[in-house]
């Protein structure tokens, strides 16, 4: 069967096109929902942020919280740790940026940077997943006595600064705050 | 017809290229685009395509929704909840599912009685008839088996009931539920095995549906005069008659389903399924989802012992004979009229059963006490009589109307009489056989 | 042949007519004995939330709040409902969590071992008053007080026939809130002569589930202090908890019909276009 209509040709083919697009307008606002429910969800995102009670740690002594699925190591670093990692010359860093989602993103690794600040440079906060693929390193180890990755043999300092080994970047410092001298909260 | 010679032909080497290793594309022309169909079809045979549709959203919304539900009798509950308040579109995403098997639903009601009004099933259409009576019977065991999941009071004991059925069974009745629910009653490994059927029988259905549209691209559609194709003017090419019209009238059902999804998410389902279930009550009036009501009816129509069979396997009984008298339709049936066009006393009884149906569906909910019961016993009667009665009888001795030679004959007669356009120009929406 | 199925259709017709006047007079027939309930239908309110355009009124939700935390989650929970989702009521995030903070809720196992509990955050949900379903039964009689957070969808009374085909057409959807409206607002009915009301339970016409029920009228005029001035009445209270459950039944109930009028004016719009096309089409086609 053959039904070609000659006539009004540029009016016809502008209703099969309007009528393809909306079609395609359609079916992408389908698909949306279907994409949006992966992301993380509303009690997911709620239970971002945990607040930690720190007042049993003394120096020498950390802790391990979840947050977000991930360990957290919260540390009150010894005397000997904070110099050791003060020491370090700049050059010999092998990620010279300080990660920390509390100062600007391109600060200096420094010691104090990689810290709670001036006058709480003994409380150490970083997110333990090894940055080269996610593993969580193991406290007080390794050669610079701070963190060891057991997976692929990355060596953390006493700051949480990659020194040696195949991971590129050093601890992740999360967003956190002191609510008190005791209390942090992170998230 | 169908079949013959293939009028694909690739225009691009790539498409050559393909078509000689895995002709796909070939398959998928000769199949939906230069498919003849009947230029006669009306909106009734829109529903096939509709039905596709909705098969694909409910397992596109079943795996997404999949992806957040636990299953697990202590958690399931709660992780529904959870995907309609916390998970991003979750609402939408549970709507669509829940009111999808709905509409699927209502759309397999009107395509099956499309087919018994327009004699789909009479030779060489049985296998075809018989092929979409089996998908009818995996979407009532995919959607009962769904609307266990939720596990609220109604999917609680709608599946202590339903699996109740068995236990009528003579001797082993008793152990064929325990079969089903893995346990003496409704419990972790009902839900758990529930579950994974629920997953599992969409895909079924699916192949299943892909034997039925073979099937059907064998003999081809029938047509609303019921006269087989006798020549090429008598069809037009699938694409683009066939899929423009399916679209619009998919469009229309999916504008209903909107409504429902986004206006009236509730109307189809029942309150007490918002009540997580509980082993140790029962709801004051349990009754399944709208679709099954009729075969509820049926079933507590049989207050009364047949002989050796107690009501309750007679109840049972009827229940499955209900839809077991579906499958052998094509033989119950002597006419040699197909379509009820042409057959005024068919006609009239076919709508008598299709408000028969309907009413049957309300009895479904109504308390079993009373005049329900009668009115159920009198439906019930009248729903086999159609079959098992008036279909072989009526066939022998109904005059039919006259037939015309053929569907175009049957096309340029009805634009003749019935429409002020000048013939050949009109292109009214028909609503009418 | 046209006679005898005339005459069958006739008797068909005949029975079903018989049968339906059998239903309506075994219905008639139950003043002082009802076996159906509710006795009285419950009242259609106007809901803000209902139809279309539907939105939740936010100084009501905080009043159905206030009746709630005040006077139902005494014996009521209401355990699916988060604080952090409390922001829906028009509160800060500062405000939700002084709102939690009120709230206890057991965590735990702390590095001891042991279970301890702490002021709740806003990513807690509302702890019950009883520690499961069992001591609520045993402190209420047997009968464990339901949960709220879903009551105004698991509760409606059935609108039966024609009335539930009219409902399609003008989307009502409040059998919950219109439900918990007449439930609260109908204790001060008496039961007619001769009903008898069971022992430590209270008659009220629009119960679902019987004549009376075990929890006893919960709200009095001026039982809570409203700040914005609304009257401090049963009426009132009843409306503002109803509202409140509807909204912690459907926190998505706004985004839905907000969402759905999009969609339903693009499918008019578009099933316009595919229906041109399809004419366009068959334009040459005698069908």
């Amino acid at each position: 069967m053959s039904a070609t209509d000659t006539s009004e040709p540029n009016r016809r083919d502008f209703l099969y096109v309007a009528t393809g697009m909306a079609g395609a307008v359609g079916a992408a606002a389908v698909a949306w929902p279907f994409i949006d429910q992966m992301r993380p969800d509303a009690s997911t995102l709620a239970a971002s942020s945990v607040e930690v009670d720190v007042s049993s740690l003394t120096p020498g002594m950390s802790l391990t919280v979840k947050w977000r699925g991930k360990p957290v190591f919260i540390r009150n670093r010894t005397p000997e740790e904070i110099k050791a990692a003060k020491e370090v010359p700049m050059a010999d860093l092998k990620d010279p940026v300080a990660r920390n989602a509390n100062i600007s993103s391109d600060a200096q690794a420094t010691d104090i940077d990689r810290t709670a600040g001036e006058g709480k440079e003994n409380w150490l906060v970083m997110v333990g997943v090894c940055t080269h693929l996610g593993c969580v390193p193991l406290g007080q180890q390794g050669d610079f006595g701070g963190w060891f990755c057991p997976c692929h043999g990355s060596h953390y300092d006493t700051a949480g600064r990659i020194r040696k080994g195949p991971a590129p970047e050093n601890l992740h410092i999360p967003n956190f705050q002191f609510l008190s001298d005791t209390t942090i909260r992170i998230g | 017809m169908s079949g013959g010679h293939s009028t694909y032909s690739p225009k691009t080497g790539i498409g050559r290229w393909i078509d000689a290793r895995m002709p796909l594309p070939r398959l998928v022309h000769d199949s939906f685009v230069s498919y003849p169909v009947p230029r006669n079809l009306n909106y009734a045979y829109t529903f096939g395509g509709i039905l596709s549709i909705m098969l694909v959203a409910q397992i596109l919304t079943g795996v997404v929704l999949a992806m957040h539900y636990a299953n697990d009798t202590t958690l399931a509950f709660q992780s529904v909840e959870k995907i309609m308040r916390d998970v991003n579109s979750g609402w939408l995403l549970r709507y669509m599912h829940s009111n999808g098997a709905s509409f699927f639903f209502i759309a397999v009601y009107i395509h099956i009685m499309r087919g018994l009004y327009y004699g789909s099933y009479k030779a060489p259409r049985e296998l075809l008839w018989i092929l979409g009576c089996i998908i009818y019977l995996l979407m009532m065991a995919t959607g009962f088996m769904g609307y266990v999941l939720p596990w609220g009071q109604m999917s609680f004991w709608g599946a202590t009931v339903i699996t109740g059925f068995f236990t009528a069974i003579p001797l082993v009745g008793e152990w064929v539920q325990q079969l089903l629910l893995g346990g003496f009653a409704v419990d972790n490994p009902t839900l758990n095995r529930f579950f994974a059927l629920h997953y599992l029988l969409p895909f079924m259905i699916a192949g299943v549906v892909v034997l039925h549209v073979w099937a059907l691209h064998v003999t081809g559609q029938t047509n609303p005069t019921g006269i087989e194709v006798k020549s090429k003017t008598d069809t037009v090419a699938f694409t683009p008659y066939a899929t423009i019209k399916d679209g619009f009238a998919m469009v229309v059902f999916l504008a209903v389903f909107a409504y429902f999804i986004f206006y009236i998410p509730n109307f189809l389902g029942h309150p007490d399924n918002y009540i997580e279930a509980d082993s140790l009550k029962t709801p004051a009036h349990i009754v399944p989802e709208w679709y099954y009501l009729p075969f509820y009816a049926i079933l507590r129509a049989i207050t009364f012992n047949i002989g050796p069979i107690d009501s309750k396997l007679g109840g049972v009984l009827a229940m499955f004979g209900s839809i077991a008298v579906l499958f052998v339709v094509p033989w119950l049936d002597t006419s040699k009229v197909r379509s009820a066009v042409y057959r005024p006393w068919y006609k009239l009884f076919f709508w008598l059963f299709v408000i028969n149906a309907i009413f049957l569906g309300w009895l479904g909910s109504r308390p079993a006490e009373g005049a329900y019961v009668i009115m159920s016993q009198l439906a019930t009667l009248y729903y086999f009589a159609f079959f098992l009665v008036i279909m072989p009888v009526l066939g022998l001795i109904e005059t039919p109307r006259r037939l015309p030679n053929s569907i175009t004959e049957a096309v340029l007669e009805k634009n003749k009489s019935g429409s002020a356009h000048p013939a050949g120009a009109t292109a009214a929406p028909e609503t009418r056989g | 042949m046209k006679k005898i199925l005339n005459g069958l259709a006739a008797i068909g017709f005949l029975l079903a007519g018989t049968a339906g006047v059998a239903v309506a007079a075994e219905e008639a027939n139950h003043a002082a004995e009802p076996t159906h309930f509710p006795i009285h239908k419950p009242k259609e309110m106007d809901w803000t939330f209902a139809g279309p355009f539907g939105t939740f009124d936010k100084g009501q939700l905080q009043r159905g709040l206030k009746v709630y935390k005040e006077v139902c989650s005494a014996c009521h929970s209401m355990n699916l409902v988060a604080f952090r989702t409390l922001e829906d009521l028009g509160y800060s995030e500062a405000q939700v969590k002084a709102f939690a903070a009120e709230y206890e809720v057991q965590d735990g196992p702390n590095a001891d071992g042991e279970m301890f509990t702490r002021k709740a955050l806003p990513g807690d949900y509302f702890p019950s008053p009883f520690a499961n379903s069992a001591a609520a039964a045993a402190a209420n009689n047997g009968a464990a007080p339901p949960d709220f957070s879903l009551i105004a969808k698991a509760r409606g009374v059935e609108r039966g026939f024609p009335t539930f085909v009219f409902d399609i057409f003008t989307m009502y959807a409040s059998n919950g809130p219109d439900y918990i409206h007449a439930l609260l607002t109908g204790y001060d009915e008496q039961p007619p002569a001769g009903m008898e009301i069971a022992e430590g339970t209270h008659y009220n016409p629009y119960f679902v589930g019987g004549k009376s029920l075990a929890m006893a009228k919960p709200l009095s005029d001026g039982q809570v202090t409203y700040e914005d001035g609304s009257p401090e009445t049963v009426e009132q209270y009843s409306r503002d908890v109803s509202a409140f459950l509807m909204w912690a039944a459907e926190p998505h109930l706004e985004a839905r019909k907000q969402t759905g009028f999009a969609v339903m004016i693009f499918l008019v719009l578009f099933a316009g276009l595919v229906y041109a096309t399809k004419r366009k089409v068959w334009a040459n086609v005698a069908h």
